[in-house]
């Protein structure tokens, strides 16, 4: 169930990606629809974030192209914001969360350009958006796992875009962070942004997002998501690995039961 | 003071200033020995540009020397990026193997070369005021190598002060620079092209070691004191010209080594800075237990 768009915001076609020549994502072909909240679905490894990457152009691509607002990635980059996983980055850096939320303002400097005061603006509005403006001048390593995910947040924030892309924004926040992640992410596709998120969490995801692409190494799905959540097209996205596919239909009995897959902490 | 001390001082703290300051970048993104391999890995270099040119010119010397530099880095970051070996490692197997080469050029063509790796390593700050720069007219313009240093060090706050952001981010967060549009590798090489310009410009005056010692041991010193990078830019290159002056009165007392001596007074600081930083000292994380559970 691959359900196309006309006049996409984002448009991937016929994608693959490798890490030494083992493909990682095969044959991946979507569009996805102005102004929606889209999750990422799929278990360990099936590429979610890597088709993040790919469409970033952080990664080399087999073959296929990405196409955002129609034009390719270095012609639109001011108008597309990256939320990269919290872990990849090192949070002892000398750094306070408004030195963080500035970088999401470095793209509109240029070169030689400095920033400012208006930088430094933007940076606070970001902050206060994600309500972070207390810790303003906490250095990053003070801040817990959730407030860290939050100072990205505003960061891709400071950065004014019209399509954001989510590295999972919930992976080691608590319930009330991931509330107001949530509340924070429909307020922007509210005024008009898409907001692609890598999710863990199948039951959350039916409440969360309006379009649902599920993954693993190939394309299951992409559509609204009740055409996409599925007992048969989980089953086909999960299918295979005996754990995942219990849980699914552990989900699928008890629907009112939130289910979580826990990644194992860095730290 | 003598007009010989003051060039001495000065020239450390020309080298510590540089050193200092790329190495807070370097040690931020786990790459503070990249000094330590630039700085070993120019010995080819140098035999290879004195056979080639014949002479021990210094200009020749220094252009064979920042070549090995630039290619080590180059190595570094092929050998992590293209076979994944760790950065730790790639560095290690990198220099190890070029100086190893050198090594051998020396000892293969002993009879033609006045060389030794001694002097690339252990150099002599002391000697400094004995090549003195005249002009034509016969005027005394100080010391060569103050003038080398000088220049290559605002070459340096020129760049750091004009690229502050790029470096900043890319060190931080390279994932998120590429995205919005800022080459990692760019910033990359230029970051060490720097460090080989200052690695090559310090190390033929006051060796390789003390190079390696500026440029890891203040910025190590400046981390453990703040948690801001202009501030720790500026504690690393306080702590480096201290260094480099305090360094030179102790060797003076002792009648020792000036690169010795300062090297010792580098650790000095950094032993006080692991005990008594006001954040992340040993004393202080004894007086607040709760602080750093809350943390």
């Amino acid at each position: 169930m691959i359900q196309h768009v006309t006049n996409p915001v984002l448009e991937v076609h016929d994608l693959t990606v490798s890490y030494q020549r083992k493909p990682v994502l095969w044959d991946v072909d979507l569009t996805l629809p102005h102004e929606a909240l889209v999750g990422i679905i799929g278990p360990n490894g099936a590429g979610k974030s890597t088709l993040i990457k790919a469409i970033m152009g952080l990664l080399p691509l087999n073959s296929g192209y990405v196409e955002l607002f129609g034009k390719p990635m270095a012609e639109v980059r001011q108008k597309v914001s990256y939320v990269p996983q919290r872990e990849s980055v090192d949070w002892d850096f000398p750094a306070s969360a408004l030195d963080v939320a500035m970088m999401g303002t470095y793209g509109q400097l240029g070169l030689f350009r400095r920033p400012g005061a208006k930088q430094r603006h933007q940076a606070m509005e970001a902050l206060e958006k994600v309500g972070m403006q207390d810790f303003a001048n906490r250095q990053i390593s003070q801040l817990s796992g959730g407030q860290q995910q939050r100072v990205f947040l505003a960061r891709a924030l400071a950065q004014d875009a019209d399509l954001y892309l989510m590295d999972e924004p919930f992976a080691g926040v608590d319930i009330a962070t991931e509330t107001a992640i949530i509340e924070l992410l429909r307020l922007m596709r509210d005024a008009g942004k898409t907001v692609v998120v890598v999710h863990h969490d199948l039951q959350s995801a039916q409440d969360y997002f309006d379009w649902i692409i599920l993954l693993n190494m190939r394309l299951v799905a992409s559509g609204p998501t009740n055409e996409t959540l599925t007992p048969a097209l989980l089953e086909k996205t999960y299918g295979g690995r005996l754990t995942e596919l219990s849980r699914v239909s552990e989900l699928l009995q008890k629907q009112n039961f939130p289910i979580r897959e826990t990644k194992p902490s860095r730290k | 003071m003598n007009l010989d001390a003051f060039w001495i001082i000065l020239t450390g703290a020309l080298v510590a200033v540089s050193c200092s300051l790329l190495g807070c970048f370097l040690i931020l993104r786990r790459m503070a020995m990249v000094g330590d391999a630039i700085s070993h890995a120019v010995l080819p270099g140098i035999v290879l540009a004195f056979l080639f040119s014949g002479s021990r010119e210094v200009w020749t010397m220094l252009i064979g020397a920042a070549a090995l530099g630039v290619a080590c880095t180059f190595l570094i970051e092929f050998f992590h990026k293209k076979a994944n070996v760790p950065a730790d490692a790639s560095i290690g197997v990198t220099f190890t193997w070029l100086f190893a080469l050198g090594i051998i050029l020396i000892s293969v063509y002993a009879g033609k070369v006045d060389l030794d790796q001694d002097c690339v390593l252990y150099g002599e700050i002391a000697y400094v005021p004995l090549d003195i720069w005249l002009t034509e007219a016969g005027m005394n313009l100080g010391p060569r190598t103050v003038w080398v240093l000088g220049g290559v060090l605002v070459i340096l706050l020129v760049f750091i002060s004009l690229f502050y952001k790029q470096l900043y981010l890319t060190s931080f967060d390279p994932a998120f620079a590429a995205a919005i549009g800022i080459s990692t590798s760019l910033w990359y090489y230029l970051l060490m092209g720097a460090v080989s310009l200052t690695t090559v410009a310090a190390f033929e005056s006051v060796g390789a070691i003390l190079v390696v010692a500026l440029m890891v041991g203040p910025p190590a010193t400046a981390y453990l004191l703040t948690d801001d990078l202009r501030k720790m830019l500026v504690i690393s290159v306080g702590c480096g010209i201290i260094a480099s002056a305090a360094g030179f009165y102790l060797a003076l007392w002792l009648n020792g080594s000036v690169a010795g001596a300062i090297s010792v007074i580098i650790g000095v600081q950094f032993m006080l800075a692991f005990v008594f930083s006001p954040s992340h000292g040993l004393v202080a994380r004894r007086r607040r237990p709760a602080v750093l559970a809350e943390a």
